[in-house]
């Protein structure tokens, strides 16, 4: 297995150059060096004196690939990608436009987004597969008829109205928890009670059906009908066999978006006013600040590596048969 | 009373259910299984009941150790980009370092039209005219002039680490390396704090800082064109610093007090002279921005040492100041606090103000010390729904009003006033309506071959179009009511606006019966046929007549607003063509002349009316120069007149001009002239001292709250609502029934029935 992880690992390497090139190549298309200037220093009295300045003091004023006018490797090194790009490998995030530093921004919000991911994630899974799991328990039967419609009409709802409609009934109208904010430490429970609330219904819909699909097919599975003429009861057929049994589909779902959980939630975080990671990347898409883009995509690209990586991983302690070489 | 004792039988029912129902283990002893899961149900039950026995709301979004106290919340909606005061150029910013900074002069409070008055300098600045040779001479003959400013003694810095020193007067925090830095994580972890005097030195190194090669201060080319030497500092600072960020690297601190500046010079410890070359009487105003605030050398000193940068320990992000307030919590992500600076020197509420200030309460604290809140809390918000939400919630004192919230706030009587819901005038809100000074106006190029040039056939369909394009209508559907059509650059409230009608524009109003009146669509038209485009066709060619209007990455709300344009241009029997893109590629239109109309604004630096007109002067076109003249207009009798008007003092000779200045634009329509936003605010019944002013960024110092009054509304308009918690609950144990029916059948039933 190490061996396999090795391989991975240096299969990502090529992955994370490619996205590099294309997220430089995909910002600089829509923004050159001048339009950031631009929209850094503001839309009054801004001279190409002053534009030619903030270039310069940000390395921005080099070709973008490659350098006519440099000598040997120096054509591809001075450069603004090389110069932008090459410390990623090492974390070096470097400066946003404003001069703060990128890493010290990731490392605040980091928390507040896993603040709501993880509990979104972990008790949506949970409800999911129990509400999966009953509706299994319950086929062909008007609960699941009606368990099934209204799953189908809690998918069709845009998580927008979610959050709208949770702020407005249990906020504005029953007064239970505050609309929006953010605190540190303990104080920050009842600030996330309602997004976390909201995150898990809003996804109740989809994860529903997705599990209980998952669980109907391996209910016609052999192994269940000797279960049942054991004498086990539906409930310990549902949960102890046909559950483990699923588990390779759930984790390849589950497990990928894990890492994924660091970089928030754009809406959520928006609507809720939590200082995370999705805001700070739109944030930074609006501001035209390249130096977090490439940070964000890059770390975004690396999670999900890591991600499939761990789906793998999983699999072989879900189901023992499985070798990774 | 009732209250109390309520509390009190929750505080016993508490101490019960703790000791009976939430350790089972212990409960398990004393009662039997049943008992025990009713004891859970009651406990499950009364929890929420409890919780708001306290009488604070569930909802208050606070700690409670600040339910009274007096602190102003309220919010911001994008991470202020700059706090230093010589790169900072932007409202949002403005909002904080407004209070932190102190420039030598400010803009009254009360007194309108805006007055400058001193606020750390002693008197307003004494102004020396002077010939090409260096001599005193007139106003007239003056090549240069020179303000002298004194400032007031006495003044200190906020506590600040950059100012602390030993016992031996020598600063605390220099020469420090990571080791040092350790522990630190914002300003507060610095153990000791100090303050210091300001002197004028403050001042001068400042506006050295705006030619800092490192920092790009917006200004930076606007003011090279006036001070005296600033273009030539800058180039030497260049060329120092390059050898500096070689020898020492690119974090070395350029020590700008090594290096005069020729137009500025310090005369003694309190006074400072700026040299302007020619007459720049507008220069007064710069001098009550935070670009001519005075910044500690020391300050720049110590944020410049190893280690700093990577904490995001920079003067851009710590701003120290002698304001009324400094900045004691800053989390952009999150947070922003500002809180009373103890060494804040003398300060007092106006004691005069404009005729009604009285009977609007604006007066009632004339004279005392300011400022009267101690803490300001600035929250990330960035929506407005939660806002609004939470405005009405009062957990927020002032809130403007979204078009989706217009309905619910505001309402128009049947003369076509404004007035508050019935709803927002229960809770106590007042309303403050204040026309802003912007202008938003849609441009016709002057160098397009047909909306362009000078001839009678281009101006007459520029006419046309002003006439054709119904900017109250506008206003009525797309603003709420909230603006004023524009008659021309200038707005209300600046001088060389004139009521009323003088003021009209004649080209596309009338006067009729005491207000002005849009001209018809007939006289658009006639003026379209003369103009050679009859029935919008060129007479010469016969083709339709195809109008492009550039605009800058609409969303899906912006289509009513593009369908109503056509249907204005389809009125005089015009096609337009919206052509949208995005903003770097719109600006790049703007800047190469490729728009033929486009739509723009001009929010005010200044109250004076060479900040609008100064939009239309040929020699700030945007194609040739660069400048701020996107519509590339150049007459050169507007400009002759700009020229002598821009220098000269408000009186009546002045406004002559501007009025033989108005009419060229009129009959040229390079513009047309749009509208002027107006603003709604609401504020809640504690929130005291509201004066709109435009042009103040240190409003903060004047305003009062009323904690108290506050703390009741909240309480009085957040009581928990229950009863929908209950039917919930209610109707799931209820839909657990069949489930539990159908599981009861199912495992009793034979196997062979299961599937």
């Amino acid at each position: 297995m190490f061996a396999y992880i090795i391989r991975r690992v240096l299969y990502a390497v090529p992955i994370l150059i490619g996205v590099n090139v294309l997220t430089f190549a995909l910002f600089f298309v829509v923004n050159s060096p001048d339009d950031m200037a631009r929209m850094h220093l503001g839309t009054k009295h801004v001279k190409q004196e002053a534009i030619d300045k903030w270039k310069q003091a940000r390395g921005y004023d080099k070709p973008l690939f490659y350098n006519p006018g440099a000598r040997g490797l120096e054509k591809f090194t001075d450069t603004i990608f090389f110069d932008k790009s090459a410390r990623l490998f090492a974390f070096d995030f470097g400066k946003a436009d404003d001069g703060r530093s990128i890493s010290y921004d990731i490392r605040q919000r980091m928390l507040p987004s896993l603040a709501i991911a993880i509990p979104v994630f972990v008790v949506g899974i949970l409800v999911n597969i129990t509400f999966a799991l009953l509706l299994a328990f319950f086929r062909a039967t008007y609960l699941d008829v009606w368990g099934v419609i209204l799953c189908v009409i809690l998918m069709s709802i845009s998580s927008l109205f979610y959050i709208i409609g949770g702020q407005y009934l249990i906020s504005k109208l029953m007064h239970l928890v505050p609309i929006s904010g953010y605190d540190s430490g303990l104080s920050s429970v009842k600030f996330l009670i309602l997004p976390v609330l909201i995150g898990i219904v809003s996804g109740i819909g989809s994860g529903t059906r997705w599990y209980r699909t998952i669980f109907l097919e391996e209910i016609g599975k052999d192994y269940v009908r000797t279960a049942r003429a054991k004498g086990l009861s539906e409930l310990a057929v549902l949960f102890r066999h046909v559950l483990r049994n699923a588990l390779i589909p759930i984790l390849t779902g589950a497990v990928v978006v894990i890492p994924l959980l660091f970089m928030g939630s754009l809406l959520t975080e928006s609507f809720f006013g939590i200082p995370g990671l999705g805001s700070y990347t739109i944030d930074a898409i609006q501001n035209q600040d390249f130096a977090i883009v490439r940070a964000m995509v890059f770390l975004g690209s690396v999670l999900y590596i890591l991600g499939l990586l761990l789906t793998d991983i999983s699999y072989t302690i879900a189901d023992p048969r499985i070798r990774l070489s | 009373m009732i209250r109390s004792a309520v509390y009190n039988a929750c505080r016993m029912a508490i101490r019960h259910i703790k000791v009976f129902s939430f350790y089972p283990w212990r409960a398990a002893d004393r009662h039997p299984t049943g008992v025990r899961w009713r004891l859970y149900m009651l406990a499950l039950l009364v929890l929420p009941w409890l919780a708001s026995c306290d009488g604070r709301a569930w909802n208050n979004p606070y700690p409670a150790s600040q339910d009274k106290a007096n602190i102003l919340y309220s919010a911001f909606s994008g991470r202020p980009k700059h706090l230093d005061p010589v790169r900072s150029y932007s409202s949002d910013e403005y909002l904080f370092i407004g209070q932190i900074y102190e420039p030598p002069l400010q803009y009254h409070y009360l007194k309108r039209p805006y007055r400058l008055e001193p606020l750390t300098a002693d008197g307003m600045p004494r102004v020396v005219y002077l010939d090409s040779k260096g001599r005193v001479t007139t106003r007239d003959k003056a090549a240069f002039t020179r303000y002298i400013i004194r400032i007031r003694k006495g003044i200190r810095y906020q506590p600040h680490p950059a100012l602390a020193v030993d016992e031996k007067g020598r600063p605390r925090y220099l020469g420090l390396n990571e080791a040092h830095l350790k522990r630190i994580r914002t300003l507060a972890d610095f153990k000791y704090q100090g303050t210091r005097e300001l002197v004028a030195a403050d001042y001068v190194y400042q506006i050295k800082r705006i030619a800092h090669p490192r920092l790009q201060s917006p200004i930076y080319s606007l003011m090279a064109d006036y001070i005296v030497g600033l273009r030539d500092y800058a180039r030497r600072l260049r060329q120092i610093d390059r050898k500096l960020v070689a020898n020492k690297g690119r974090e070395a601190w350029l020590d700008l007090t090594r290096y005069p500046l020729r137009g500025v010079k310090l005369i003694d410890r309190y006074t400072y002279a700026i040299l302007i070359k020619g007459r720049y009487p507008q220069f007064l105003y710069w001098l009550a921005m935070p670009f001519f605030a005075p910044v500690p050398p020391e300050a720049e000193r110590f944020y410049m040492q190893p280690g700093m940068k990577e904490r995001n320990l920079t003067l851009d992000w710590y701003p120290i100041g002698t304001g009324a307030y400094m900045l004691t919590v800053n989390d952009p992500n999150r947070r922003m606090v500002l809180e009373r600076n103890p060494n804040y020197h003398e300060d007092r509420y106006p004691r005069h103000g404009m005729p009604g200030d009285r009977e609007r309460g604006l007066l009632r604290d004339a004279g005392k010390r300011i400022p009267f809140i101690d803490k300001a809390v600035y929250s990330l918000e960035k929506e407005t729904i939660p806002y609004w939400n939470k405005f009405l919630q009062g957990y927020y004192d002032a809130s403007g009003i979204s078009s989706d919230n217009f309905d619910q706030a505001i309402q128009f009587t049947t003369t076509g006033d404004v007035r508050l819901t019935d709803d927002m005038r229960r809770k106590g809100i007042r309303l403050v309506t204040a026309v802003q000074a912007t202008t938003i106006y849609m441009g016709f190029n002057m160098k397009d071959p047909v909306v362009g040039g000078y001839g009678e056939r281009a101006r007459k369909l520029r006419q046309a179009i002003s006439i054709a394009v119904d900017y109250e209508e506008y206003i009525s559907i797309f603003a709420n009511g909230r603006g004023v059509a524009a008659q021309s650059p200038i707005p209300p409230g600046i001088f060389g606006h004139r009521q009323g009608r003088a003021g009209i524009n004649p080209v596309v109003y009338r006067w009729v019966n005491g207000r002005p009146r849009r001209r018809s669509i007939a006289e658009a038209k006639r003026l379209l046929a003369e103009a050679g485009y009859p029935g919008g066709r060129d007479a010469r060619t016969g083709k339709p007549l195809l109008i492009h209007l550039d605009v800058r990455g609409g969303g899906p709300g912006d289509k009513a607003y593009w369908d109503w344009l056509r249907k204005q241009f389809r009125k005089i029997d015009l096609e337009l063509v919206i052509r949208n893109t995005d903003y770097n590629r719109f600006r790049e239109k703007m800047r190469k002349g490729n728009a033929q109309l486009f739509v723009w604004g001009w929010n005010a630096d200044y109250p004076d009316p060479e900040n609008f007109l100064f939009l239309l002067y040929g020699p700030n076109g945007k194609v040739d120069h660069g400048g701020e003249n996107v519509a590339n207009y150049a007459n050169p009798e507007y400009d002759r007149l700009f020229e002598r008007m821009k220098a000269m003092p408000n009186g009546p000779a002045r406004q002559r001009i501007i009025d033989r200045m108005l009419a060229i634009l009129r009959h040229d329509a390079p513009w047309l002239f749009g509208f002027h936003p107006r603003s709604f605010t609401l504020f809640h019944r504690w929130y005291h001292n509201v004066s709109p002013n435009l042009m103040a960024h240190n409003t903060l110092k004047y305003r009062r709250i009323d904690p108290l009054s506050r703390a009741q509304a909240r309480q009085a308009w957040n009581r928990p609502v229950l009863w929908p918690v209950w039917l919930l609950l209610g109707l799931f144990v209820i839909s657990l029934i069949p489930a539990i029916v159908v599981w009861r059948r199912r495992e009793t039933r034979p196997m062979k029935e299961v599937d």
